[in-house]
Order: C-alpha cells, then structure tokens, then sequence
C-alpha cells in the first residue's frame, strides 16, 4: 500500500532529476496543495524542521521563496520565479539554492524545474523534472542529497537490491 | 570535479530502468546472458548493450564459463548510488507523506462541502 506511493527518482539525462509519485487525490487538490502558501508551510519542511518564509506569486514572472529552519538551526532559503502557470496541469519555474558555496553563480546554481499533474481515476501521479544548467550542477544536487552511510564500508546485497526496486 | 564526473556515470548508467531490473536480477545471483533474456524478456541485443554500459561503469562484472559469459553485481560500485537514491527518494517521499495528509483534508472538505448543498 504504501510501495506504491513511494516517491521514485530517475535520472533521464545528464542535467536532469525527475521525481514521481502517486496522490489519492484528484489533481485539482494536489495543485492547490502545491501552490497554496498555508498549506506548502505544512508539507514541505519533510518534518526536517520548520518553514518560517512561503511565499508564492503564482503568475508567468511572478516569483516565489522558501525558508526553511532546520531543527538543528540551520536556515535554508530557495528562491525562484514562475515562467509558466497552468493551472492543475502544470508550473515551470526557476529554483535557486540561496547558500550557494562561493565562485557558483546564480546562473550555474539555477534549475528549471517542470512540476506536471496528470490525473487518472481520480489520482494524481506528479512529476517533477528538475533541469540543471549542467551535469556538474546536477552532481551537486546529487552529491548534497548523499547524507550518511558512505562510510559504511560494508554493503549487503539485499540492500542494493531494494535500492533498485 | 573528477570525482563527480565518475560517479555521474555510474548514476546515469542505473538510472535507466531496464537496467534497473537487470541489476535486480543479477542480485539473484550470477546470470548468463540468456538467462536474463528469458527473465527480462528483452532481445538479447538489447539486453548485451545494457550490460556493456554497466560493464563499463563497474557495476557489474564478467567472467568466462566455457562459451558462456556469466554476468554479476559489483556491490562496491553500487554503494553510492544505492546511499544517494536512498536518502533522496526518502527525503521526497517524507515530504509527500505530509502532502497526503493535507490532501486528505481538502478532500474531507470537498465531501462536507457536496454535502452541504444537498437538498
């Protein structure tokens, strides 16, 4: 029950990311979900911590940001604007990473990401495709998600296998 | 960024989802070549350009039976993409387990709303 709603990340190119998954709910409510300042605050933070900023201006040009604090203390900020609004179909907009490590520019830390809503028997499977200006933009995205266990120095089998799954 | 570019490929080499399932296989155990045609059915053709790309990345290996050619997972070169794809797609899903229960609210309101209008 819940292995279908696993969100699941593939690598279609080089400079891309895309995350898919499942919602039991018509595509109109996840839209509202995903573009609604009160409601992005409650599911956004992935219970890391808290979102102090959403602020979203939902038009072609318009832009949006995200403070997030972790519950270490850490703050983290994204920000961006909209280039295309469909509304319960689909979004395309800019995200930058507000703590960029020094010599990174803006421009070289921006995606375009394509946030699509399809919906089918009154579910919704949302995609998300995040385009990176390059494949070392995209490794770096890559290389902050990898958090512990590369120093884990012994892997079981089992455990690539469900990996792969 | 040496480091990345040769982790990049192996990402990209088992980003492909049928090489997915045929890493999923080989984690059974060793398969020749035709095994793997029967149990992916997939053309042979197909299924040998896939093991040569994940040959080339180190996520499989090779070895010589006779005329056959048994094929095996190289787990080493598999940790960190198993590491990466596993606290990305966990931090995804955790995020959208939230969105779920917002979702369930906003259904539940659309439900009291239907039922509000009803005569």
């Amino acid at each position: 029950m819940t292995d279908s709603n696993k969100a699941t990340v593939t690598l279609p190119t080089d400079e891309q990311i895309l995350i898919t998954r499942e919602f039991d709910a018509p595509r109109h409510l996840v839209f509202e979900a995903f573009t609604t300042p009160e409601l992005v605050r409650r599911w956004w933070h992935a219970k890391r911590g808290e979102m102090t900023v959403a602020e979203i201006d939902l038009r072609p040009g318009g832009t949006w940001r995200y403070v997030m604090v972790t519950d270490d203390g850490t703050e983290v900020g994204f920000h961006g604007e909209y280039r295309e609004v469909v509304p319960n179909e689909r979004v395309v907009s800019t995200e930058t990473y507000e703590g960029l490590p020094e010599g990174v520019t803006e421009e070289q830390g921006t995606t375009v990401n394509t946030a699509t809503f399809g919906e089918s028997n009154g579910r919704t499977t949302l995609t998300l495709l995040v385009q990176a200006p390059s494949k070392e933009t995209r490794d770096a995205i890559i290389a902050s998600g990898m958090e512990d266990g590369l120093q884990d120095a012994l892997v079981l089998l089992e455990q690539v296998a469900q990996s792969l799954r | 960024m040496a480091r990345a570019a040769t982790t990049t490929d192996a990402f990209n080499a088992v980003a492909e989802p049928r090489r997915r399932q045929i890493l999923d296989t080989l984690a059974g155990g060793e398969r020749a070549v035709n095994d793997l045609v029967r149990d992916l059915g997939l053309a042979q053709p197909q299924v040998s350009k896939h093991l040569r790309v994940l040959r080339e990345v180190g996520a499989v290996e090779m070895r010589e039976d006779g005329r056959r050619r048994l094929y095996r997972l190289n787990a080493a070169a598999l940790k960190p993409i198993h590491d990466w794809v596993t606290s990305y797609e966990r931090s995804w899903s955790e995020r959208f387990d939230q969105l779920d229960v917002v979702l369930e609210e906003l259904k539940q309101r659309e439900v009291e709303g239907v039922d509000g209008s009803d005569g």
